[in-house]
């Protein structure tokens, strides 16, 4: 029941590919189907495989059983693959993103001194940049993957991004944050610190900041970025190498979505705007779709025939199962049946629609069928992995 | 009438594709149809408003959907130039947007500013009684708290001036229960739920805003009872499917297809009806929990919406 179309084979694709960074809508199995593709990669294709998943909400922990990944890497046991019948050829490693340590570290890295570095982590407007930034989530993650990439312990980095199609930002840091270090407003802002007295310029900006943000607010903002002015060369030039790697020959990116309508109208978002960045799009995923036998003309005929002739057919049936079961009751039974057909054939119609315009998005398109279950095991991974990685 | 639709701000959250858009925008219908004056907010504009009514792009300033409902995208730019017009009624018409930037610049800066501004509108909103029930369609279960808790965290951090002052009536609003509540969409799913129960832990210490409700989306209905259950597999045995066939004169394949496909509706509903179970035994006592059905027929769009409003008003208690 898999629709497999994947030209040139997804074996190929990876054999070339270092970095995966899947992306797509919310609540479509991203995480997931991320997992299966590292678990599948690490089982039938070999070498050392990690999957970096960047949710605060531990989901990859949660799919792979893991007790707990922190910004540690950590290898899946080569028994939970036995476990699950497969002797892998490579390893699987897992990371979770802890991205306030990975903030920290940037800022001893990059800052000029260790007490300029504590001055940044003492700040509070920094702790409250780590915490509480969403958008800090995304620039970590690429950082990190930068890092793990550099390091090179890893023949394939599988990915997990935020699911927000601004997450593709991230590509911009470079200058975005360039400009910002540069903009005349940071200026404004860190004069009064720079020359202890108020210039001219920030006069009514102060003024102005005052009245709204207090005094003590204000003196905060201001040394704050007068510090990670410090760092800004290290910053803007690292964020370069980041968004270097992303373009890079070696990476890839990879759309999970499901055949709805809403996360199919994301999906084709993420296709327009990875094209529009130049970024790599490897494969296109539809997640849990249904059987496309419920689209068979003959069984929609046996749906409506029980539906339609139920008495007739339940009298009959239930003579032929010797009166274990009343007729009214095998009767109500075959009702269920053609209606919940009824019911899951408009559904698989619906799919099937925005499959067609998944396929022409996008011209390797996979599909993974909806499973009856949870994932709850490296078993189920290399399951789904089987989709995404024959072979 | 509810006590849900009696408050006058509700934010909508969930795990990312829970359908908490929906779910607001059914709310919004409910409450305007009701006979109040309704304002349904996304907070992240992506235009999964317009979507949902298929009305023209919706922005910062509300329009019309349907009878007492309008709509609106959060700006925070606009967001801020208004703050800046009404709060501080700066006396520099001319240059107010080069004061706009260098605060925008503050608020990208200074991260929580940005999530009071907007935050703010909305409160600002039920203060001056615009409407009279305003529903936000949230960010997801993974932000939603360092949304809410910007006014509280703010107001830790500016001890003075007038944003001390503007958080202050903020923290009136939305802590109290009777005004402000948090509803969270979940689906019968592993993760949605995990994430739901994780933010009904949360929501209250860290933000101040109380629960609300929770609200399970696309809920599977019950094909069989147990005694059909078991007639259902007398019914699956080889030579039934043959003699079904030969009754209808059809393939025997195609009698097993439908027979399949009322298999996989038993098992996904079993597995949804474990994590309903899930979520509603780590609920807080006395949480409501309200459940809307899976629709067949459409998932999308005006009349999915006027659908759920018609459901969630048989669900929500009068």
């Amino acid at each position: 029941m898999s629709a497999v179309t994947t030209p040139g084979g997804l074996d190929r694709l990876l054999a070339t590919k270092e970095v995966v960074v899947a992306c797509g809508p919310g609540g479509v199995g991203k995480t997931t189907v991320a997992a299966a593709l590292g678990a599948a990669a690490a089982a039938v294709g070999g070498g050392r495989v990690l999957v970096l998943t960047v949710d605060p909400a531990r989901r990859l922990a949660d799919a792979l059983r893991l007790p707990r990944v922190g910004n540690e890497e950590t290898q899946i046991p080569e028994d939970a693959f036995r476990a699950a019948g497969v002797r892998p050829r490579g390893e699987l490693w897992a990371a979770m993103l802890d991205t306030k340590a990975s903030w920290d570290a940037l800022v001893r890295r990059h800052a000029r001194t260790r007490r300029d570095a504590e001055a940044i982590l003492s700040n509070p407007l920094y702790r409250n940049i780590t915490g509480r930034f969403a958008k800090s989530h995304e620039y970590i993650a690429m950082e990190r993957l930068y890092e793990l990439h550099a390091e090179g312990r890893y023949d394939l980095l599988v990915v997990d991004t935020p699911p927000a199609l601004e997450a593709l930002d991230f590509v911009d840091a470079p200058q975005m944050m360039a400009d910002f270090f540069s903009s005349r407003l940071l200026r404004w802002l860190t004069a009064p610190l720079r020359f202890r007295v108020l210039g001219v310029a920030s006069r009514p900006f102060s003024q102005i900041g005052d009245r709204i943000l207090g005094t003590q607010f204000l003196e905060d903002v201001g040394r704050f970025f007068l510090l990670l002015e410090t760092m800004h060369e290290g910053f803007v030039d690292r964020a370069r190498q980041v968004s270097a790697l992303l373009r890079a020959e070696q990476t890839t990116f990879m759309i999970v979505t499901t055949p709805e309508a809403v996360p199919v109208q994301e999906a084709e978002r993420f296709v327009t705007s990875l094209r529009r960045r130049s970024l790599h799009l490897g494969l296109l995923v539809a997640n849990k779709v249904l059987p496309g036998t419920l689209l068979d003309p003959g069984a929609q005929r046996v749906a409506e025939a029980l539906a339609e002739r139920s008495a007739e057919l339940s009298a009959d049936l239930a003579a032929l199962l010797g009166g274990t079961a009343a007729p009214e009751q095998v009767r109500l039974v075959l009702e269920e049946i053609g209606s919940n057909h009824a019911n899951l054939r408009l559904v698989a119609l619906r799919q099937a629609e925005l499959l067609g315009e998944l396929a022409a998005a996008h011209e390797t398109t996979v599909t993974i069928p909806q499973l009856t279950g949870d994932v709850v095991d490296l078993a189920g991974l290399v399951e789904i992995g089987r989709y995404l990685y024959p072979g | 009438m509810s006590d849900l639709l009696d408050r006058r701000l509700v934010f909508v959250t969930g795990k990312g594709g829970v359908g908490k858009t929906t779910v607001a925008a059914a709310l919004g219908l409910l409450a305007a149809g009701r006979g109040r004056r309704a304002l349904v907010c996304e907070m992240e504009p992506r235009g999964d408003l317009q979507s949902a009514f298929e009305c023209g792009p919706t922005s910062y300033v509300p329009r019309p959907v349907s009878d007492g409902l309008f709509a609106m995208s959060m700006d925070t730019e606009a967001a801020l130039r208004e703050y800046l017009r009404i709060n501080l009624r700066l006396p520099l018409a001319g240059r107010i947007s080069s004061v706009a930037q260098a605060l925008d610049f503050v608020a990208t800066a200074a991260p929580g500013v940005r999530e009071v501004l907007t935050v703010g509108k909305l409160c600002y909103e039920v203060r001056e009684r615009h409407y009279d029930f305003v529903v936000v369609d949230a960010s997801a279960t993974g932000h939603i708290v360092g949304h809410l808790a910007a006014p509280l965290g703010i107001h830790d951090l500016v001890r003075r001036g007038v944003v001390e002052e503007q958080t202050r009536w903020m923290l009136d609003i939305l802590d109290d229960p009777a005004q402000t509540g948090v509803v969270v969409v979940s689906t019968a799913e592993e993760m949605p739920v995990t994430e739901a129960l994780e933010l009904t832990d949360r929501i209250g210490p860290e933000t101040g805003v109380h629960l609300a409700a929770v609200i399970v989306n696309r809920v599977l209905p019950e094909l069989f009872g147990r005694a059909e259950e078991a007639t259902f597999a007398s019914l699956s045995a080889p030579a039934v499917i043959d003699e079904l066939a030969e009754l209808l004169g059809e393939d025997p394949r195609a009698v097993s297809e439908v027979f399949s496909a009322a298999r996989l509706a038993v098992r996904m509903r079993r597995v949804g009806s474990a994590h309903l179970e899930r979520l509603r035994s780590g609920l807080p006592p006395d949480t409501p929990l309200l459940l809307l059905p899976f629709l067949f027929g459409r998932s999308h769009g005006p009349r999915a919406i006027h659908q759920m409003a018609e459901l969630l008003a048989e669900e929500l208690p009068t």
